[in-house]
């Protein structure tokens, strides 16, 4: 990998903005594909540009080859650099303080959203990212994109409402709300008489997470990972 | 975890290390790391990230060091059928193949 190519790699990570690297696997030469500009040792025709970028936009690494000249082909390989996943959970309750170092191994950068003083604090989530606005200020700041996952935790409708308004809209891959069935059919109504479709409704994971029989707020972490990586691995289980 | 890789790599170069880059770029049946993840080796056998559950880091460290020794990348499979180069198999059955290239 030439100096200039890892510098710009690493700049764009830096920035977050997304970018795929494209090696020929022939010669070793490498090329940088933004979404929008393309930058190293090589350019692309136009189709095998698009299927860099189509790769890029599904954060799937992988060799794509040159058709029309298949025997003596090119043959590239395509790796990914999205920014991280992201975890927005709307509580810094005791399950948050689980769930936050859980989803960060996993490998999602994590916020955590609760304006009541007390619970979001440094010495409970150290070196979580905090948030201390109201929850739909807080999640309409951040931005929700298809590669966030948007997690309720407060139990309590003044705070979890609210966000879910927010994330329910959202282009998020998967929102989950803790609480019992029967909370759940009540929140139900809740945002129905609000104005939430159906359709949005049915986004809701609740009661949050697989169903492992989870008990202490470690447990129940587990349960919600597991789930968020279920739904974005698109398994059967979730 | 590939997300600290490439820091680290750069931080090595920084200190005049040489640097060879490991990454899974096709895998066939079972596999224990998908495509795309990778590992990097420094001269003094340093190693971060993995492309397999540690059945072949340690030939991938043997071509890692004459990659850094002549600089030319080097394409190696892995498989339980595969007896042309390598001893090293697989323990789940599948197949996998690792392009090594050094870190200027």
């Amino acid at each position: 990998m030439k100096r200039d190519i890892t510098e710009r790699l690493l700049a764009a990570r830096k920035a977050g903005r997304p970018v795929a690297l494209v090696t020929d696997l022939g010669t070793g030469l490498q090329t940088l594909v933004y979404e929008d500009a393309i930058q190293g040792g090589f350019g692309l025709e136009d189709d095998l540009l698009e299927e860099v970028r189509e790769r890029l936009r599904q954060d799937r690494s992988g060799l794509v080859s040159d058709l029309e000249e298949d025997e003596d082909g090119v043959q590239l390989f395509v790796q990914t650099h999205n920014p991280p996943l992201r975890l927005l959970v709307v509580g810094a309750v005791h399950i948050a303080q689980a769930l936050a170092p859980l989803a960060a191994l996993t490998g999602y950068a994590v916020t955590v959203i609760d304006p009541r003083g007390s619970f979001a604090t440094e010495s409970r989530f150290p070196g979580v990212s905090l948030h201390d606005s109201w929850p739909d200020e807080a999640l309409t700041d951040l931005k929700i994109d298809n590669r966030t996952a948007v997690v309720t935790l407060t139990h309590d409708p003044k705070l979890d409402d609210p966000a879910l308004l927010v994330a329910l809209r959202s282009p998020a891959f998967y929102v989950g709300s803790l609480g019992s069935k029967r909370t759940h059919i009540k929140r139900l109504e809740r945002l129905k008489e609000q104005g939430v479709t159906d359709a949005e409704l049915a986004r809701i994971h609740a009661p949050v997470g697989l169903d492992i029989g989870a008990v202490t707020p470690a447990e129940i972490a587990l349960s919600v990972m597991a789930q968020i990586t279920a739904v974005r691995r698109k398994a059967g289980a979730a | 975890m590939k997300d600290d890789i490439l820091e680290q790599v750069a931080g090595w170069r920084a200190e005049g290390r040489k640097v060879a880059l490991a990454t899974v770029v096709a895998t066939w049946g079972s596999s224990p790391r998908p495509v795309g993840s990778q590992m990097a080796v420094d001269d003094a056998g340093s190693m971060i990230g993995s492309v397999s559950g540690g059945c072949i880091e340690g030939a991938v460290v043997h071509e890692a060091r004459k990659t850094m020794e002549d600089g030319e990348p080097r394409m190696i499979s892995f498989g339980v059928s595969n007896e042309m180069a390598w001893e090293v198999g697989l323990a789940c059955g599948g197949r996998v193949q690792v392009y090594v290239e050094a870190v200027e």
